[in-house]
Parts: C-alpha cells; structure tokens; sequence
C-alpha cells in the first residue's frame, strides 16, 4: 500500500455557507463509501483567510506574511485527502469519486513514506 | 561490412526491446534493467560483428543481461534480495508468451494515461524501439537535455506514484487502447524521411508487435492497416527530391503486398467491430479507397466524401477537415473545396491545398499568394522544393507568358 494526497480544487467557496450543505453531503458520503482508505481529511476556509509566510534570507531572518492566497487562480486548494491505494490506478479510481473531481479537479500526489 | 553490421545493430535493437520487458518485471525497477540491457547491447556489438550473430539472440542476450544486473546491483551496493538474484543467476530464457506479456505490460505502463502523450512518446521510442536521447530529440524537434530530462521525470513517476506493471484487464482494454494507438500513430505522423531514423518503419514495427500481441482487438488492426496503406504509398511520394502529390504518384511503385495486407486487417476490424466505426478504420478505409483505384481519374471521390463526413463526425480534426475539402473538390468542383478549406484553420498544408485549388478555378495570384504563406512556415525539405516551383508556375500564369496546362 502506498498513500496519495489527494487536493481538491474547486471554486473559493465558503463551506460554512447554507447553500454548500447539498455538496457537502455528496463529500460525506464519498468520506463515508471510502472511510477504509481515508486517513486523514479536511475542509479549507476560503483562500481569503490564508496568510502567506516567508523568512527573508536565511532561517532567522524576517518573518513577512502576506495577506490572501499565494496564487491568484479560478480554481483553489480547498481541502485534501490522504488517501492508501495499492498503486497509482486504485488511487485515481478513488479520487474519481470526490465531488471536486467533475466540479473542479483533484491532483493526486504520492507522499514520500517516511520511514 | 556495413550491411551485415546493421543486420547486428538491428537483432539487438529488437531483442533488446523484448527482454527489456521481461527484466522490467524481474527486477521491478525501469532505469536498473534499461542500464543491464544497455550494457548486454553494448556486448553484443562487440562480440557478433566478430562472432555473426549466435543462433539464439535472445538467450545470449536475456543471459548477459541479467549478469549485467547483478553487477550493477552488486557495484551499487544494493541489497537485492535472494529470491530476485535468483532469478537473474538462471541461464534458461522465458517462454515466448511469458516474453509477449511482458512486452504488452511494458507498452501500456509506457502509455499509460497518467502520462502526457509527448512523455508517452518519448517513452515508447526509448524503451519499445530502443532510440537514444539524442535520436529521440532530433525525432521530436528538440533537444538531447531536454529528452533526458523528460525520461528521467517518467521514469520517476512511473516509480514513485507506482503506475502499475500490467496488462489492464480486457474490462478496461477499450478505455486504455486509445492511449496506445494514439502513440503509435502519432510515431508514424511525426516520422519524417529525412531523419537519419526511418519512423516510420519504427511505427510499423510497433503497430505490428501491437496486433500481434493483441490480435482479437480491433483497434491495433486498424491502426496497422492504416499504417500500411499509408505507407505503401511512400516509394512514389517523392522523386527528384520534391514530394509528388497523390495525383501524379507512379502507382506501378505502390507496395501492392503492403495494400493486400493492409485491406485484409481492415475488413477484419470492421468485422470485430459493432456498430460505429473509429477514426482509425475510418481513415484506412479512406486510404484503401485510394489504393484501389488503378489511376488517379478512378478514385471514388463520392465514398471518400462519405468517409471523410464519417471522420469529421466521429473524431474532428484540422487534418480531417482539410481531407474532407479536397475530397469534396474532387466530387463537386474546386470551388466547392475551397469553400471549405477557407474555414480550416490555416497551417502550411491548408495554405498549399488553398493554393492548388485557387489555380484549378484560374485565379493564379492568389495561388501564388497562398503558396508564399505555406512558404513561410515549417515543411520537409522536399514539400518546400515542390512549392517553390509551383509558385514559380503559378507567377507565370498570373503574368499570362505561360500556357495553361
């Protein structure tokens, strides 16, 4: 078994938001179909609370945030899966299955094991 | 000399691709069985120009590669584990349809869709044809670093994101059949003559192995038939280095076992298909139509518009389109074809169909016009000397100090 983090992309949306509660049903029950695979997942505020953090230099150097996302793009990281498959194949097969995957996109990566 | 160092450097080039495959899977690791079978290559051409080929190439070869692997393991000092140097001390060859499995693993990881087609590409000449960095660059416009660069990060992903060593069940064969095809045809589209690596021949080669592997399905037959067809017609495309378009081709030079071969497979895809024909039967069945006809004046415009309206309806395309314009100015006048051919997006070729068809209806300044805008973008050298005259003839017309053919 080897694990994938799997990061959806979909509109800056705010999931607290009433009008989400239908979508969000369709994510319970993706986490619920496949619980057996999931080990870890979370939902994301909007990219309007994101602070960006840089040391300037060298480790000890200024710290300088900046306010909102680092990338302004149409489609945002909104909330991730880590995710066990036995091979890349199993692993697309599953992240085929989360909501993001036909309202946005969902990149699928493999996590370096440690060890 | 040369001849019988080429028939060497072919043997290993096609056996090295086969046991490539079956090391793949013993050793589980792409880059440490392309380095063994790299090195059992680089000793047999030592060895065969001295000895002539030995009677069974794969064993010497499948032998010597697996001695290679152990060496590199050994001399990289990693732990292999007992049962896999095992498997590389034994000196038997794997049977045929062992060999043919694990060729077809090997093509459908390299095709495989988590891939971007370039990669795939790149991937199939470098470990189904056996081309190098460099070959593959100057096959596919660019450069040597930039080839290696995109081997290695395949290589990688195929490693580390674990895409699957295996034949996909025949459930899913139509869903990753496509990918393949595309590779393999793609191989033969970007095949040109003048590169010192014959394509084309590579592609057919692969469309071979393909059907071969695979000879239930109907999609790698159909690629091989276009293939065929297609290139049955490569002896009289060219003469005195201009291209000779399919109207005065010398059809006493086509490849008539090549045509045979290439119908056969043809029907039978069609008869293994159920309902809609693809775009690769499609356009072999367009390149069958030609192919019959004796001469150019019998070509059965009326059918090859009917295929063409099929393709465009099942896969669109430029190229399609542009097919699809020429035929219609065979069936129905140039004015017609043209008509058409003014709504494809221009490229060089739309430029010197546009051109021809400009001429038929008289109006030669614009033809010559059309052929300086196919001039300036890229072309083979031998497409670029047959525009070069035609405009010259076309400015001749249009100044009216030349007789109208």
């Amino acid at each position: 078994m080897a694990q994938y983090l799997a990061m959806t992309y979909t509109a800056d949306v705010d999931w607290w938001a009433p009008e989400h509660a239908e979508e969000l049903a369709e994510y319970r029950k993706f986490g619920v179909d496949h619980a057996e695979r999931i080990t870890q997942s979370a939902v994301l505020h909007p990219t309007s609370t994101a602070t960006v953090v840089r040391v300037e230099g060298a480790r000890g150097g200024q710290v300088v945030t900046t306010d909102g996302p680092y990338a302004e793009t149409k489609e945002a990281l909104t909330g991730y899966y880590l995710i066990e498959a036995a091979d890349l194949e199993e692993a697309v097969a599953i992240a085929a299955e989360i909501p993001a995957a036909w309202g946005g996109a969902v990149e699928v990566r493999p996590v370096i094991a440690a060890r | 000399m040369r001849a019988e160092h080429d028939t060497v450097a072919e043997t290993v080039r096609v056996e090295g691709t086969r046991i490539l495959a079956t090391l793949i899977r013993t050793l589980g690791d792409v880059g440490l069985a392309e380095d063994a079978v790299q090195e059992a290559t680089i000793a047999a051409l030592g060895a065969w120009p001295v000895t002539g080929v030995p009677p069974r190439p794969r064993a010497w070869l499948t032998v010597t590669a697996r001695r290679k692997a152990i060496d590199i393991l050994r001399r990289e000092r990693v732990r292999a584990d007992k049962e896999r140097l095992a498997d590389l001390t034994r000196e038997d060859v794997p049977p045929d349809h062992v060999v043919a499995d694990d060729l077809l693993r090997l093509i459908f990881t390299c095709c495989h869709p988590s891939l971007s087609p370039p990669t795939r590409v790149a991937l199939a000449l470098r470990t189904l044809c056996g081309l190098s960095p460099a070959q593959i660059a100057s096959v596919l416009l660019t450069t040597e670093a930039a080839t290696a660069k995109r081997l290695t990060r395949a290589r990688q992903k195929i490693a580390v994101a674990r895409i699957p060593y295996r034949v996909p069940p025949s459930a899913e064969l139509p869903a990753r059949l496509p990918a393949v095809c595309g590779v393999v045809h793609s191989l033969y589209t970007t095949g040109h003559a003048d590169h010192d690596v014959d394509m084309c021949a590579e592609a057919v080669r692969l469309a071979e192995l393909l059907h071969e592997l695979l000879p239930d399905q109907p999609m790698p037959a159909a690629v091989l038939a276009l293939l065929l067809l297609t290139d049955a017609r490569r002896p009289a495309r060219i003469e005195a280095g201009e291209v000779v378009t399919l109207d005065r081709q010398d059809r006493t030079r086509w490849d008539t076992c090549a045509i045979g071969r290439g119908i056969e497979l043809l029907n039978d895809s069609l008869r293994r298909t159920s309902g809609q024909a693809d775009a690769y039967q499609l356009q072999a069945a367009i390149a069958a139509e030609h192919a019959r006809a004796a001469r150019y004046e019998d070509t059965d415009w009326a059918e090859i518009v009917r295929l063409y309206d099929l393709l465009v309806s099942v896969a669109p395309s430029e190229a399609a389109a542009l097919g699809r314009a020429v035929a219609v100015a065979e069936a129905s006048g140039a004015a017609a074809g043209l008509a058409l051919a003014e709504h494809v997006p221009p490229n060089p070729r739309v430029h010197a169909v546009r051109a021809e068809l400009l001429a038929r209806e008289r109006r030669y300044e614009e033809a010559a016009e059309a052929l300086t805008a196919a001039l300036a973008g890229q072309a083979t050298e031998p497409e670029r000397e047959y525009r070069l005259r035609r405009r010259e003839e076309f400015l001749a017309l249009a100044r009216g100090c030349a007789h109208e053919p």
